[in-house]
């Protein structure tokens, strides 16, 4: 737990991108914005000349895995990697073990999170008991539980029962909840183990076709509008996604979408080394998604980056590709993978950045004290980045407890200096507090 | 010549074509009383095989032994995660036993890639997952050169369960290489969605390829197959894409009929094709050996 709770004064950071001011943090709060600010007594000066100053980044896809699965993650090691990403809150998936569809569940997940104090865990509900969607978890109790769910999800598996996921949409307008669904559609994707095309057919593997991701949205975003609700898309892996939300977008419906960055990165031809360390759920796609994904997220028609930060032990990674888990470390490149895809390639500036990464996640997820404006008065949740600082990935440097991360030996643009959680420094000169 | 054999794909012409060379060569201590020669002697050679297939690891334990290498058969049935230890463990074990190869059999594609990361010694594909069978469709290719005289040109069939099919993936692209023309023959749910991308042309009517075949490959067909929809029923399937009699006729007159096996008789081959003189199953069968041995000689002991 952070212990430095005086002001801070961060001079010359380059808020949103714009031109060098100076930030006072103090009791919590961004106190005063500007050119060369006082330093208040007993202020500590942060040089920030060069940094980009964003607000803290909202992660609405984080698997902490705890409680069950502690050997991969935990509350603790899982929001410190949130830290050292410039996140000051995190949506903690419900696919543990217990699942997370009781508020007993959530609240304890929520409970480590304060106790861990570097981020702001919002732990997801479960939409069906037991991820078996079957019939519907106490969601209500969720919401009204001291973890305050508003997201509902069965991530991992897709509630993929239209009458269920109907019922599901309808039940969460009750608390302005959201279902963010993992659309999969499960009879299409049996054994699959890579996206469906021509290098899943060269290396005889299963495919994980596009149309099994593409039907489903199309179908939700239907009954989203049908009856009335809020419906959130994770992982948006395909062209066709993207041409679907945008479609829905404009007849009205009120569908968000996230993608990841290994989505706006990575391709599906990295499969050819059988390495698992390329293995996720949706599947790497290919060179053609990569860019529509790009130009959705930058024309808003894919609203947020979403990690879907999944930590697995070495031995589940090591090991033949068809019994290898699912999943990518991405906390702590997210802001540099987005850097390197979205604004070196002038797709999006810093101040857009700062929306799809804070603020319109933090709406989605309706947390409020995250996902603001930098601005006097606003709580003081800022990160401090560096954009001309390029490292070269390393797994094993990472504060989450695994290091299967697909960026390995990759040299990205900049790192995260420092993370400010309500005024108090959790990461600083790079490293935790 | 390369250290490992994982796909026919990374085989040059050259090198495929010395890998053939090489099995004809070895096929005449096969005919000799004295069936061994002393090339792999002190070299340890491990069986490492995830699936039955008696076929296969005696082919390539009859090859290592003609070539007086030792050798080590490692039966793990099963997944190696249902065993509980790890394939990467495995490979360690072996490597500690000072395994100069290792012929490994597995049903996860891409496991023999991944072996060849985890030890020192040359890895042998024998089959993984429905990725490829590199040294069938070696055996393959010589036997078609021993039979017709040739590689470049011939047009070869392959027809069955394509999608599920290691043997016909490392055909296509060994017979490519080697300049044969390929057709595939299948219903189109039998066939990857891709297929147009690979180097060959691709038929849903053996009727109409047969005449223009020189060699007609059948693929084993699985009755579960029926069960997952990938075609209506076993009956259907033999009466489009079964070769019988009849449909051998129209073949031309020293066109050949080769089966990786096992054959299912009666559903993509029958009877009377099975046991006809230009049927090359047992043949192929006994090319197998020698064209292992030149595999082996070739990563382990060549020069």
């Amino acid at each position: 737990m952070p212990d430095t709770h005086g002001p801070h004064l961060i001079r010359r950071a380059r808020a949103l991108g714009g031109d060098p001011v100076d930030i006072l943090l103090a009791d919590g709060r961004i106190a005063a914005l500007g050119p060369d600010l006082d330093a208040p007594e007993g202020a500590e000066t942060v040089d920030a000349d060069g940094l980009i100053a964003l607000p803290g980044l909202v992660d609405l896809h984080t698997h902490l895995r705890e409680p069950g699965r502690e050997d991969a993650e935990t509350v603790a090691t899982g929001s410190r990697s949130a830290a050292m990403g410039g996140y000051t809150a995190v949506h903690a998936m419900a696919n543990t073990d217990p699942v997370a569809d009781t508020a007993g569940v959530v609240e304890q997940v929520w409970r480590l999170g304060r106790e861990a104090g570097y981020c702001d865990v919002r732990p997801v509900g479960a939409v069906t008991v037991g991820l078996a969607g079957e019939r519907l978890a106490e969601i209500g109790a969720m919401a009204d539980s001291a973890a305050q769910v508003r997201v509902f999800s069965d991530d991992g598996v897709c509630v993929s029962d239209a009458l269920l996921m109907r019922r599901a949409l309808e039940y969460v307008k009750a608390f302005d909840g959201v279902v963010a669904q993992h659309a999969q559609e499960p009879r299409l994707t049996e054994g699959a183990q890579m996206n469906e095309g021509c290098v899943s057919d060269r290396l005889g593997l299963p495919g994980w076709p596009a149309v099994a991701e593409e039907a489903v949205i199309a179908r939700d975003c239907l009954l989203a509008q049908h009856v009335g609700s809020r419906l959130h898309v994770c992982h948006v892996s395909t062209r066709g996604s993207v041409d679907i939300i945008r479609w829905a977008k404009a007849r009205g419906c009120d569908v968000t979408a996230e993608v990841t960055p290994h989505h706006l990165l990575l391709t599906d031809d990295l499969v050819e080394s059988y390495d698992p360390v390329y293995k996720v759920n949706p599947p790497l796609r290919t060179a053609e998604d990569v860019r529509a994904l790009r130009e959705g997220l930058a024309d808003g028609t894919i609203d947020i980056v979403a990690t879907d930060h999944a930590p697995h032990p070495v031995e589940a990674k090591e090991t033949e590709w068809s019994t290898a888990a699912m999943g990518m470390v991405g906390l702590e490149t997210a802001l540099a993978v987005v850097q390197h895809t979205m604004v070196d390639t002038g797709l999006l500036t810093w101040d857009r950045v700062a929306d799809r990464m804070s603020a319109a996640p933090a709406r989605i997820g309706r947390v409020s004290g995250h996902g603001r404006d930098l601005a006097a008065g606003e709580p003081a949740n800022v990160v401090l980045y560096d954009p001309a600082a390029p490292v070269e990935v390393d797994g094993a440097a990472m504060a989450t407890k695994s290091g299967n991360t697909p960026f390995r030996g990759m040299t990205l643009p900049g790192r995260v200096r420092a993370t400010f959680l309500r005024g108090v420094p959790t990461v600083m000169e790079g490293k935790i507090s | 010549m390369m250290r490992h054999l994982l796909s026919t794909g990374d085989l040059t012409r050259d090198e495929a074509t010395l890998v053939l060379d090489t099995a004809a060569e070895l096929a005449r201590v096969g005919d000799r009383s004295v069936k061994k020669l002393p090339t792999l002697r002190g070299r340890t050679v491990v069986n490492l095989f995830y699936e039955d297939s008696t076929r296969t690891r005696t082919s390539f334990e009859l090859a290592a032994k003609r070539l007086s290498a030792d050798v080590i058969n490692f039966s793990a049935k099963g997944s190696s995660v249902s065993k509980g230890e790890s394939l990467k463990d495995t490979a360690l074990t072996l490597q500690a036993m000072g395994a100069d190869g290792v012929v490994i059999r597995h049903s996860a594609s891409g496991a023999a890639h991944r072996l060849a990361n985890w030890v020192d010694g040359s890895v042998l594909n024998a089959g993984d997952g429905t990725h490829e069978h590199p040294t069938q469709a070696l055996l393959d290719a010589f036997t078609m050169r021993s039979r017709l005289g040739r590689l470049e040109g011939l047009r070869v069939a392959i027809v069955g369960d394509i999608l599920h099919s290691r043997v016909a993936r490392s055909n296509v692209l060994l017979l490519n290489t080697l300049g044969a023309h390929v057709t595939l023959v299948a219903p189109p749910t039998l066939l990857p969605v891709s297929v147009h991308t690979w180097p060959c042309e691709v038929s849903y009517d053996l009727d109409d390829v047969l005449p223009k075949s020189d060699v007609v490959m059948l693929l084993r067909v699985q009755a579960e197959r029926m069960t997952e929809s990938y075609f209506p029923s076993v009956r259907e399937y033999s009466r489009n894409y079964g070769l019988d009699g009849e449909r051998l006729a129209r073949m031309p007159q020293d066109a050949i009929v080769m089966h990786p096996g096992p054959m299912v008789r009666g559903v993509e081959i029958s009877a009377e094709v099975a046991d006809s003189p230009r049927c090359t199953v047992t043949e192929q069968v006994a090319n197998g050996v020698s064209l292992r041995m030149a595999v082996l000689y070739l990563l382990l002991g060549g020069s």
